[in-house]
Protein backbone atom coordinates (compact mmCIF):
# COMPACT_ATOMS: atom_id res chain seq x y z
CA UNK A 1 0.00 0.00 0.00
CA UNK A 2 1.01 3.75 -0.93
CA UNK A 3 3.17 5.68 2.15
CA UNK A 4 1.48 8.43 3.65
CA UNK A 5 3.09 11.59 4.46
CA UNK A 6 2.66 15.07 5.77
CA UNK A 7 3.80 17.91 3.83
CA UNK A 8 1.78 21.58 4.84
CA UNK A 9 0.76 22.75 7.79
CA UNK A 10 -1.31 25.50 8.89
CA UNK A 11 -2.43 26.24 12.96
CA UNK A 12 -4.62 28.89 13.93
CA UNK A 13 -3.52 28.60 17.99
CA UNK A 14 -4.68 30.61 21.32
CA UNK A 15 -0.36 30.93 21.65
CA UNK A 16 0.02 31.92 18.32
CA UNK A 17 -1.50 32.54 14.94
CA UNK A 18 0.37 30.77 11.60
CA UNK A 19 3.19 28.14 12.17
CA UNK A 20 6.12 30.47 12.80
CA UNK A 21 4.51 31.89 15.82
CA UNK A 22 2.69 29.31 16.94
CA UNK A 23 6.76 27.21 16.74
CA UNK A 24 7.93 29.55 18.91
CA UNK A 25 5.26 30.13 21.89
CA UNK A 26 5.61 26.37 21.81
CA UNK A 27 9.23 26.60 21.87
CA UNK A 28 9.12 29.02 24.09
CA UNK A 29 6.43 27.33 26.54
CA UNK A 30 4.57 30.94 25.93
CA UNK A 31 1.13 30.27 26.97
CA UNK A 32 -1.99 31.34 25.23
CA UNK A 33 -4.32 31.24 28.05
CA UNK A 34 -5.91 34.67 29.27
CA UNK A 35 -8.27 36.38 31.64
CA UNK A 36 -11.68 36.45 29.78
CA UNK A 37 -14.22 39.63 31.19
CA UNK A 38 -16.94 38.18 29.01
CA UNK A 39 -16.55 34.61 31.06
CA UNK A 40 -16.67 36.75 34.07
CA UNK A 41 -19.58 39.29 33.15
CA UNK A 42 -21.63 35.85 32.44
CA UNK A 43 -20.78 34.33 35.78
CA UNK A 44 -18.79 31.89 34.38
CA UNK A 45 -16.91 29.79 37.17
CA UNK A 46 -14.09 29.22 34.57
CA UNK A 47 -12.87 32.92 33.38
CA UNK A 48 -9.88 31.90 31.72
CA UNK A 49 -9.37 30.98 27.69
CA UNK A 50 -7.64 30.37 25.40
CA UNK A 51 -8.57 32.80 22.00
CA UNK A 52 -6.39 33.16 19.08
CA UNK A 53 -5.79 36.14 18.65
CA UNK A 54 -6.65 37.43 14.42
CA UNK A 55 -6.66 40.87 13.22
CA UNK A 56 -8.58 42.22 10.86
CA UNK A 57 -6.18 42.79 8.23
CA UNK A 58 -5.20 39.35 8.46
CA UNK A 59 -8.65 37.70 7.89
CA UNK A 60 -8.45 40.27 4.67
CA UNK A 61 -5.75 37.74 3.62
CA UNK A 62 -7.92 34.71 3.53
CA UNK A 63 -11.55 35.93 3.15
CA UNK A 64 -12.67 38.36 0.65
CA UNK A 65 -14.10 42.00 2.19
CA UNK A 66 -17.70 40.65 0.71
CA UNK A 67 -17.33 37.08 2.73
CA UNK A 68 -16.65 39.22 5.87
CA UNK A 69 -19.78 40.71 5.33
CA UNK A 70 -22.06 39.60 8.02
CA UNK A 71 -19.12 36.38 9.28
CA UNK A 72 -19.59 35.43 12.49
CA UNK A 73 -18.27 31.93 12.88
CA UNK A 74 -15.26 31.13 14.39
CA UNK A 75 -14.96 27.49 13.34
CA UNK A 76 -15.13 28.71 9.50
CA UNK A 77 -12.28 31.86 10.66
CA UNK A 78 -9.77 29.64 12.15
CA UNK A 79 -9.82 26.71 9.90
CA UNK A 80 -10.30 28.43 6.39
CA UNK A 81 -6.97 30.39 8.13
CA UNK A 82 -5.14 27.39 9.32
CA UNK A 83 -6.20 25.07 6.27
CA UNK A 84 -4.81 28.02 3.63
CA UNK A 85 -2.23 27.95 5.70
CA UNK A 86 -1.25 24.37 5.14
CA UNK A 87 -2.06 24.06 1.48
CA UNK A 88 0.09 26.96 0.93
CA UNK A 89 3.04 25.76 3.23
CA UNK A 90 2.92 22.51 0.58
CA UNK A 91 3.43 24.88 -2.19
CA UNK A 92 -0.32 23.19 -3.45
CA UNK A 93 -2.20 24.82 -6.46
CA UNK A 94 -5.56 26.30 -6.03
CA UNK A 95 -7.14 29.64 -5.47
CA UNK A 96 -8.88 31.87 -7.32
CA UNK A 97 -6.60 30.75 -10.28
CA UNK A 98 -7.85 27.36 -10.49
CA UNK A 99 -10.44 27.11 -13.40
CA UNK A 100 -11.09 23.60 -12.99
CA UNK A 101 -10.88 21.62 -9.69
CA UNK A 102 -8.43 18.96 -8.93
CA UNK A 103 -9.96 15.70 -8.54
CA UNK A 104 -6.99 14.16 -6.93
CA UNK A 105 -7.38 16.77 -4.09
CA UNK A 106 -9.87 16.86 -1.13
CA UNK A 107 -10.50 18.01 2.26
CA UNK A 108 -11.76 16.14 5.38
CA UNK A 109 -12.03 19.17 8.35
CA UNK A 110 -13.72 18.22 11.07
CA UNK A 111 -15.82 20.58 13.77
CA UNK A 112 -17.90 19.72 16.87
CA UNK A 113 -20.02 22.79 16.17
CA UNK A 114 -19.79 25.46 13.41
CA UNK A 115 -20.86 29.19 13.86
CA UNK A 116 -22.38 28.84 17.53
CA UNK A 117 -22.25 32.87 17.41
CA UNK A 118 -23.86 33.28 14.04
CA UNK A 119 -26.65 30.85 14.93
CA UNK A 120 -27.46 32.55 17.69
CA UNK A 121 -28.12 36.11 16.00
CA UNK A 122 -30.06 34.16 13.85
CA UNK A 123 -32.13 32.12 16.32
CA UNK A 124 -32.55 35.75 17.83
CA UNK A 125 -34.06 37.54 14.49
CA UNK A 126 -36.27 33.94 14.31
CA UNK A 127 -37.98 34.67 17.66
CA UNK A 128 -38.49 38.96 16.92
CA UNK A 129 -40.63 37.20 13.72
CA UNK A 130 -37.66 38.60 11.16
CA UNK A 131 -36.81 35.33 9.19
CA UNK A 132 -36.73 37.32 6.08
CA UNK A 133 -33.61 39.08 7.30
CA UNK A 134 -31.16 36.68 7.97
CA UNK A 135 -29.84 36.87 4.54
CA UNK A 136 -28.16 34.60 2.43
CA UNK A 137 -24.70 34.31 5.20
CA UNK A 138 -26.47 31.44 7.90
CA UNK A 139 -25.85 28.24 6.15
CA UNK A 140 -22.99 28.51 5.13
CA UNK A 141 -21.85 29.14 8.40
CA UNK A 142 -23.44 27.12 10.81
CA UNK A 143 -23.22 24.02 8.86
CA UNK A 144 -21.55 21.08 10.22
CA UNK A 145 -20.03 21.03 6.75
CA UNK A 146 -19.30 24.62 6.67
CA UNK A 147 -15.40 24.04 6.90
CA UNK A 148 -14.77 21.72 4.67
CA UNK A 149 -17.27 23.63 2.30
CA UNK A 150 -15.68 27.04 2.19
CA UNK A 151 -12.13 25.29 2.02
CA UNK A 152 -13.39 23.37 -0.50
CA UNK A 153 -14.30 26.15 -2.67
CA UNK A 154 -11.44 28.54 -2.07
CA UNK A 155 -8.52 25.72 -2.98
CA UNK A 156 -11.03 24.09 -5.93
CA UNK A 157 -11.00 20.53 -4.47
CA UNK A 158 -12.50 17.60 -6.80
CA UNK A 159 -11.84 14.88 -4.58
CA UNK A 160 -13.78 13.86 -1.56
CA UNK A 161 -14.92 17.49 0.73
CA UNK A 162 -16.63 16.45 3.80
CA UNK A 163 -16.53 17.13 8.00
CA UNK A 164 -15.71 14.52 10.37
CA UNK A 165 -17.19 15.05 14.01
CA UNK A 166 -16.21 12.94 17.08
CA UNK A 167 -15.59 15.37 19.67
CA UNK A 168 -11.77 15.38 21.25
CA UNK A 169 -11.04 13.34 19.11
CA UNK A 170 -12.03 14.96 15.48
CA UNK A 171 -8.70 16.42 14.78
CA UNK A 172 -6.86 13.19 14.87
CA UNK A 173 -9.75 11.12 13.18
CA UNK A 174 -9.70 13.30 10.34
CA UNK A 175 -6.14 12.59 9.99
CA UNK A 176 -6.62 8.79 9.97
CA UNK A 177 -9.19 9.16 7.45
CA UNK A 178 -7.33 11.01 4.72
CA UNK A 179 -4.58 8.33 6.09
CA UNK A 180 -6.70 5.57 4.93
CA UNK A 181 -8.31 6.86 1.83
CA UNK A 182 -4.79 7.51 0.62
CA UNK A 183 -3.63 4.45 1.23
CA UNK A 184 -6.32 2.86 -0.62
CA UNK A 185 -5.34 4.82 -3.53
CA UNK A 186 -8.65 7.17 -3.81
CA UNK A 187 -6.66 10.53 -3.42
CA UNK A 188 -3.37 11.12 -3.61
CA UNK A 189 -3.90 14.48 -1.45
CA UNK A 190 -5.95 15.62 2.04
CA UNK A 191 -6.33 18.87 3.82
CA UNK A 192 -6.79 17.20 6.92
CA UNK A 193 -7.42 19.36 10.01
CA UNK A 194 -10.28 20.25 12.73
CA UNK A 195 -11.57 23.45 13.97
CA UNK A 196 -13.34 24.95 16.60
CA UNK A 197 -15.52 27.84 17.70
CA UNK A 198 -15.03 29.67 21.18
CA UNK A 199 -17.06 31.94 23.62
CA UNK A 200 -19.66 31.75 26.44
CA UNK A 201 -22.01 29.30 24.03
CA UNK A 202 -19.62 26.66 23.12
CA UNK A 203 -18.12 26.59 26.43
CA UNK A 204 -20.92 27.00 28.90
CA UNK A 205 -22.18 23.55 28.91
CA UNK A 206 -18.56 22.31 30.13
CA UNK A 207 -18.70 25.21 32.82
CA UNK A 208 -21.61 23.74 33.96
CA UNK A 209 -20.52 19.95 33.81
CA UNK A 210 -18.08 21.54 35.89
CA UNK A 211 -14.99 19.90 34.13
CA UNK A 212 -13.49 23.74 33.87
CA UNK A 213 -10.92 24.20 36.01
CA UNK A 214 -12.45 27.89 38.73
CA UNK A 215 -9.47 27.31 40.63
CA UNK A 216 -6.99 29.34 38.26
CA UNK A 217 -9.17 32.49 37.76
CA UNK A 218 -6.11 35.01 39.13
CA UNK A 219 -3.40 33.46 37.37
CA UNK A 220 -4.05 32.22 33.27
CA UNK A 221 -1.15 31.42 32.59
CA UNK A 222 -0.74 28.51 35.02
CA UNK A 223 -4.36 27.92 35.21
CA UNK A 224 -3.78 25.27 32.67
CA UNK A 225 -1.87 22.08 34.33
CA UNK A 226 -1.50 18.60 32.60
CA UNK A 227 -0.32 16.67 34.69
CA UNK A 228 -0.35 18.23 37.87
CA UNK A 229 -1.10 17.37 41.52
CA UNK A 230 -3.08 20.26 41.29
CA UNK A 231 -4.59 20.02 38.31
CA UNK A 232 -8.24 20.75 38.74
CA UNK A 233 -9.93 20.84 34.72
CA UNK A 234 -9.32 21.97 31.68
CA UNK A 235 -9.10 25.34 30.08
CA UNK A 236 -11.42 25.68 27.61
CA UNK A 237 -9.97 27.37 24.20
CA UNK A 238 -10.71 27.31 20.53
CA UNK A 239 -8.83 27.69 17.15
CA UNK A 240 -7.68 25.26 14.37
CA UNK A 241 -4.70 22.80 13.17
CA UNK A 242 -4.47 21.84 9.47
CA UNK A 243 -2.15 19.09 7.80
CA UNK A 244 -1.85 18.52 4.48
CA UNK A 245 -1.80 14.34 4.12
CA UNK A 246 -0.34 13.23 0.89
CA UNK A 247 0.68 9.83 -0.89
CA UNK A 248 4.58 9.43 -0.93
CA UNK A 249 4.74 9.40 -4.49
CA UNK A 250 2.90 12.59 -5.13
CA UNK A 251 5.31 13.78 -2.75
CA UNK A 252 8.47 12.71 -4.31
CA UNK A 253 6.85 14.16 -7.58
CA UNK A 254 6.42 17.54 -6.90
CA UNK A 255 9.38 17.58 -4.97
CA UNK A 256 7.57 18.53 -2.01
CA UNK A 257 8.93 19.06 1.26
CA UNK A 258 8.67 16.28 3.98
CA UNK A 259 7.94 17.11 7.56
CA UNK A 260 7.25 13.39 8.74
CA UNK A 261 5.63 10.02 7.73
CA UNK A 262 2.36 8.65 9.18
CA UNK A 263 3.07 4.92 10.33
CA UNK A 264 -0.04 4.05 11.12
CA UNK A 265 -2.79 4.54 13.47
CA UNK A 266 -5.88 3.22 15.04
CA UNK A 267 -9.34 4.60 15.96
CA UNK A 268 -11.91 2.96 18.39
CA UNK A 269 -14.70 3.33 21.05
CA UNK A 270 -15.03 1.84 24.50
CA UNK A 271 -19.01 1.24 24.06
CA UNK A 272 -19.59 3.54 26.78
CA UNK A 273 -19.23 -0.04 28.70
CA UNK A 274 -17.30 -1.25 31.99
CA UNK A 275 -16.24 2.22 33.34
CA UNK A 276 -16.39 3.67 29.72
CA UNK A 277 -19.09 6.17 29.91
CA UNK A 278 -20.33 9.61 27.76
CA UNK A 279 -17.64 11.29 29.58
CA UNK A 280 -14.90 9.01 30.54
CA UNK A 281 -13.14 6.54 28.55
CA UNK A 282 -12.93 2.84 28.98
CA UNK A 283 -9.59 2.37 29.85
CA UNK A 284 -9.44 -1.24 27.72
CA UNK A 285 -10.69 0.49 24.59
CA UNK A 286 -7.67 3.30 25.49
CA UNK A 287 -4.90 0.96 25.86
CA UNK A 288 -6.16 -1.70 22.88
CA UNK A 289 -6.40 1.35 20.53
CA UNK A 290 -2.73 2.32 21.34
CA UNK A 291 -1.28 -1.57 21.07
CA UNK A 292 -3.23 -1.47 17.74
CA UNK A 293 -1.49 1.78 16.38
CA UNK A 294 1.35 0.88 17.02
CA UNK A 295 0.80 -2.69 15.37
CA UNK A 296 -0.84 -1.30 12.62
CA UNK A 297 2.68 1.30 12.16
CA UNK A 298 4.72 -2.39 12.14
CA UNK A 299 6.90 -0.93 15.29
CA UNK A 300 7.81 -2.17 18.66
CA UNK A 301 6.61 -0.14 21.27
CA UNK A 302 10.11 0.73 22.63
CA UNK A 303 10.73 2.02 19.29
CA UNK A 304 8.40 5.45 20.47
CA UNK A 305 10.87 8.54 21.40
CA UNK A 306 7.62 10.42 22.66
CA UNK A 307 3.80 10.93 23.24
CA UNK A 308 2.35 13.77 22.54
CA UNK A 309 -0.68 12.95 24.84
CA UNK A 310 -4.09 13.76 25.42
CA UNK A 311 -3.72 15.01 29.03
CA UNK A 312 -6.36 17.61 29.58
CA UNK A 313 -5.94 18.89 33.45
CA UNK A 314 -8.36 17.07 34.86
CA UNK A 315 -8.14 13.88 37.24
CA UNK A 316 -7.96 11.61 34.36
CA UNK A 317 -4.86 12.40 33.64
CA UNK A 318 -3.24 9.80 36.03
CA UNK A 319 -5.39 7.08 34.02
CA UNK A 320 -4.11 8.45 30.44
CA UNK A 321 -0.11 7.79 31.82
CA UNK A 322 -1.26 4.26 33.18
CA UNK A 323 -3.25 3.42 30.26
CA UNK A 324 -0.02 4.36 28.21
CA UNK A 325 2.65 2.41 30.50
CA UNK A 326 0.07 -0.78 30.13
CA UNK A 327 0.01 -0.37 26.65
CA UNK A 328 3.31 -0.33 25.38
CA UNK A 329 4.45 -2.15 28.16
CA UNK A 330 7.14 0.44 29.79
CA UNK A 331 7.31 2.50 32.52
CA UNK A 332 10.20 3.72 34.77
CA UNK A 333 13.43 5.10 32.67
CA UNK A 334 12.14 2.90 29.96
CA UNK A 335 8.79 5.03 29.83
CA UNK A 336 9.03 7.70 26.38
CA UNK A 337 9.37 11.40 27.05
CA UNK A 338 6.04 13.25 27.80
CA UNK A 339 4.29 16.75 25.90
CA UNK A 340 1.10 17.86 26.81
CA UNK A 341 0.60 20.80 24.65
CA UNK A 342 -3.35 21.40 26.57
CA UNK A 343 -0.57 23.36 29.20
CA UNK A 344 0.24 26.09 26.96
CA UNK A 345 -3.22 26.37 24.69
CA UNK A 346 -6.42 24.82 26.68
CA UNK A 347 -8.53 22.48 25.29
CA UNK A 348 -9.38 23.58 22.23
CA UNK A 349 -11.95 20.52 21.86
CA UNK A 350 -12.57 19.43 18.22
CA UNK A 351 -9.48 20.93 16.96
CA UNK A 352 -7.01 19.53 19.76
CA UNK A 353 -6.33 17.09 18.09
CA UNK A 354 -5.30 18.43 15.14
CA UNK A 355 -3.16 21.71 16.48
CA UNK A 356 -1.26 19.09 18.76
CA UNK A 357 -0.54 16.88 15.53
CA UNK A 358 0.98 20.30 14.16
CA UNK A 359 2.65 20.45 17.36
CA UNK A 360 4.09 16.55 17.48
CA UNK A 361 5.40 17.22 13.51
CA UNK A 362 6.88 20.08 14.67
CA UNK A 363 8.76 18.41 17.59
CA UNK A 364 9.55 15.49 15.32
CA UNK A 365 11.17 17.46 12.44
CA UNK A 366 13.10 19.97 14.53
CA UNK A 367 13.98 17.37 17.37
CA UNK A 368 12.19 19.17 20.73
CA UNK A 369 10.50 18.40 24.07
CA UNK A 370 8.87 21.56 24.55
CA UNK A 371 8.27 22.86 28.12
CA UNK A 372 5.64 21.31 30.02
CA UNK A 373 4.60 24.07 31.99
CA UNK A 374 2.74 24.32 34.99
CA UNK A 375 3.67 20.73 35.77
CA UNK A 376 6.27 21.56 38.28
CA UNK A 377 4.16 19.49 41.13
CA UNK A 378 3.50 16.09 39.09
CA UNK A 379 0.55 14.08 39.87
CA UNK A 380 2.09 11.53 42.40
CA UNK A 381 0.54 8.95 40.75
CA UNK A 382 2.45 9.92 37.12
CA UNK A 383 5.64 10.25 39.35
CA UNK A 384 5.23 6.74 40.12
CA UNK A 385 5.35 5.43 36.37
CA UNK A 386 7.48 8.20 34.89
CA UNK A 387 10.32 9.90 36.00
CA UNK A 388 10.44 13.63 36.36
CA UNK A 389 12.96 14.14 33.26
CA UNK A 390 11.00 12.17 30.76
CA UNK A 391 8.18 15.13 31.30
CA UNK A 392 10.62 18.18 30.98
CA UNK A 393 9.97 21.34 32.18
CA UNK A 394 12.02 23.71 29.61
CA UNK A 395 13.21 23.08 26.21
CA UNK A 396 15.40 20.28 25.07
CA UNK A 397 17.01 19.66 21.53
CA UNK A 398 16.25 15.93 21.30
CA UNK A 399 16.94 13.99 17.98
CA UNK A 400 13.17 12.03 17.84
CA UNK A 401 12.56 9.14 15.30
CA UNK A 402 8.99 8.01 16.09
CA UNK A 403 5.84 10.13 18.14
CA UNK A 404 2.81 8.73 19.65
CA UNK A 405 0.06 11.17 19.40
CA UNK A 406 -3.34 9.81 21.15
CA UNK A 407 -6.78 11.99 21.14
CA UNK A 408 -10.19 10.90 23.78
CA UNK A 409 -13.33 12.40 23.35
CA UNK A 410 -16.71 12.18 24.87
CA UNK A 411 -18.75 9.26 23.69
CA UNK A 412 -16.13 7.02 24.66
CA UNK A 413 -13.95 7.39 21.62
CA UNK A 414 -10.30 7.01 21.00
CA UNK A 415 -7.77 7.32 17.89
CA UNK A 416 -3.99 7.11 18.17
CA UNK A 417 -1.62 8.29 15.69
CA UNK A 418 1.99 6.94 14.87
CA UNK A 419 4.29 9.84 13.16
CA UNK A 420 7.72 8.55 12.31
CA UNK A 421 10.63 10.78 10.96
CA UNK A 422 10.86 10.12 7.15
CA UNK A 423 13.44 7.93 6.07
CA UNK A 424 13.60 7.13 1.83
CA UNK B 1 -36.13 60.85 -5.62
CA UNK B 2 -34.30 61.34 -9.12
CA UNK B 3 -33.82 58.94 -11.61
CA UNK B 4 -30.22 59.50 -11.52
CA UNK B 5 -29.56 59.56 -7.81
CA UNK B 6 -31.78 56.42 -7.24
CA UNK B 7 -29.67 54.06 -10.38
CA UNK B 8 -26.14 55.70 -7.85
CA UNK B 9 -27.83 54.61 -4.96
CA UNK B 10 -28.48 51.06 -6.23
CA UNK B 11 -24.74 51.28 -8.11
CA UNK B 12 -23.74 51.70 -4.68
CA UNK B 13 -25.75 48.69 -3.21
CA UNK B 14 -24.74 45.95 -5.43
CA UNK B 15 -21.41 47.02 -5.88
CA UNK B 16 -20.41 44.90 -2.76
CA UNK B 17 -21.46 41.91 -4.09
CA UNK B 18 -20.31 42.35 -7.86
CA UNK B 19 -18.24 40.03 -9.13
CA UNK B 20 -17.84 41.78 -12.48
CA UNK B 21 -16.00 45.31 -12.29
CA UNK B 22 -16.24 46.64 -15.79
CA UNK B 23 -20.09 45.64 -15.62
CA UNK B 24 -20.37 48.05 -12.94
CA UNK B 25 -18.68 50.63 -14.26
CA UNK B 26 -21.25 51.19 -17.00
CA UNK B 27 -24.30 50.23 -15.09
CA UNK B 28 -27.25 51.21 -16.71
CA UNK B 29 -31.52 50.65 -16.41
CA UNK B 30 -30.51 47.58 -18.35
CA UNK B 31 -27.83 45.61 -16.57
CA UNK B 32 -28.49 42.34 -14.97
CA UNK B 33 -27.67 41.27 -11.75
CA UNK B 34 -27.02 37.80 -12.24
CA UNK B 35 -25.95 37.77 -16.35
CA UNK B 36 -24.36 41.55 -16.19
CA UNK B 37 -22.58 42.44 -13.04
CA UNK B 38 -22.21 38.03 -12.13
CA UNK B 39 -23.31 38.83 -8.64
CA UNK B 40 -24.16 35.08 -6.81
CA UNK B 41 -27.90 34.19 -7.02
CA UNK B 42 -27.22 33.62 -2.96
CA UNK B 43 -26.82 37.29 -2.23
CA UNK B 44 -29.76 38.41 -4.57
CA UNK B 45 -31.80 38.33 -0.95
CA UNK B 46 -28.79 40.02 0.37
CA UNK B 47 -29.15 43.03 -2.27
CA UNK B 48 -32.89 43.38 -1.72
CA UNK B 49 -32.37 43.57 2.36
CA UNK B 50 -29.58 46.30 1.60
CA UNK B 51 -31.83 48.04 -0.55
CA UNK B 52 -34.91 48.51 2.16
CA UNK B 53 -31.81 49.53 4.76
CA UNK B 54 -30.84 52.02 2.36
CA UNK B 55 -34.07 53.28 1.79
CA UNK B 56 -36.40 52.46 4.56
CA UNK B 57 -38.81 50.47 3.01
CA UNK B 58 -40.07 46.42 3.26
CA UNK B 59 -40.30 44.41 0.02
CA UNK B 60 -42.60 42.01 0.06
CA UNK B 61 -41.65 38.44 -1.48
CA UNK B 62 -43.36 39.41 -5.09
CA UNK B 63 -41.11 41.88 -5.56
CA UNK B 64 -38.59 40.34 -4.55
CA UNK B 65 -38.81 38.10 -7.14
CA UNK B 66 -38.83 40.92 -9.56
CA UNK B 67 -36.04 42.65 -8.48
CA UNK B 68 -33.00 40.89 -11.05
CA UNK B 69 -32.15 43.79 -13.12
CA UNK B 70 -31.48 47.63 -12.47
CA UNK B 71 -34.98 48.50 -13.89
CA UNK B 72 -36.80 46.22 -11.96
CA UNK B 73 -34.87 47.61 -8.98
CA UNK B 74 -35.51 51.35 -9.17
CA UNK B 75 -39.45 50.67 -10.08
CA UNK B 76 -40.03 48.70 -6.65
CA UNK B 77 -38.19 51.04 -4.73
CA UNK B 78 -40.36 53.96 -6.48
CA UNK B 79 -43.57 52.47 -5.91
CA UNK B 80 -43.08 51.17 -2.54
CA UNK B 81 -41.55 55.53 -1.93
CA UNK B 82 -44.88 56.29 -3.87
CA UNK B 83 -47.39 53.99 -1.54
CA UNK B 84 -49.28 55.82 1.07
Amino acid sequence: MERVVITGMGVVAPNGTGIPAFTEAVKQGISGIRFDPQLEALDFSCRIAGTPEVTEALKLQYFDPLELKGFNSGAVLYGVMAGMEAWQDARLPGGKEAQQPDWDSGVIFGTGSSGVDKMREAIHRVDELQVRRLGSTVVAQTMASGISAWLGGKLALGNQVTTNSSACTTGAESLLMAYDRIRAGKARRILAGSTTDGGPYVWGGFDAMKVCTFKNNDRPAAGSRPMSATASGFVPGAGAGALVVESLESALERNATIYAEIAGGHVNSGGQRNEGSMTAPNSEAVQRCIREAVREAGIHPDEIDAINGHLTATSKDATEVVNWSLALNRSGTKFPYVNALKCLVGHCLSASGSIELVAAVLQLQQGFLFPNINSEDLHPEIAAIVPREKIPQQLVYKDLQVIAKASFGFGDVNACVILKKYKP
Amino acid sequence: MDKTALMATIKEVVAPYTKNPEALATLNEDTDFLRDLKINSANLVDVVLDVEEKFNIVIDNESMEKMINVRAAMEVVENKLAAP
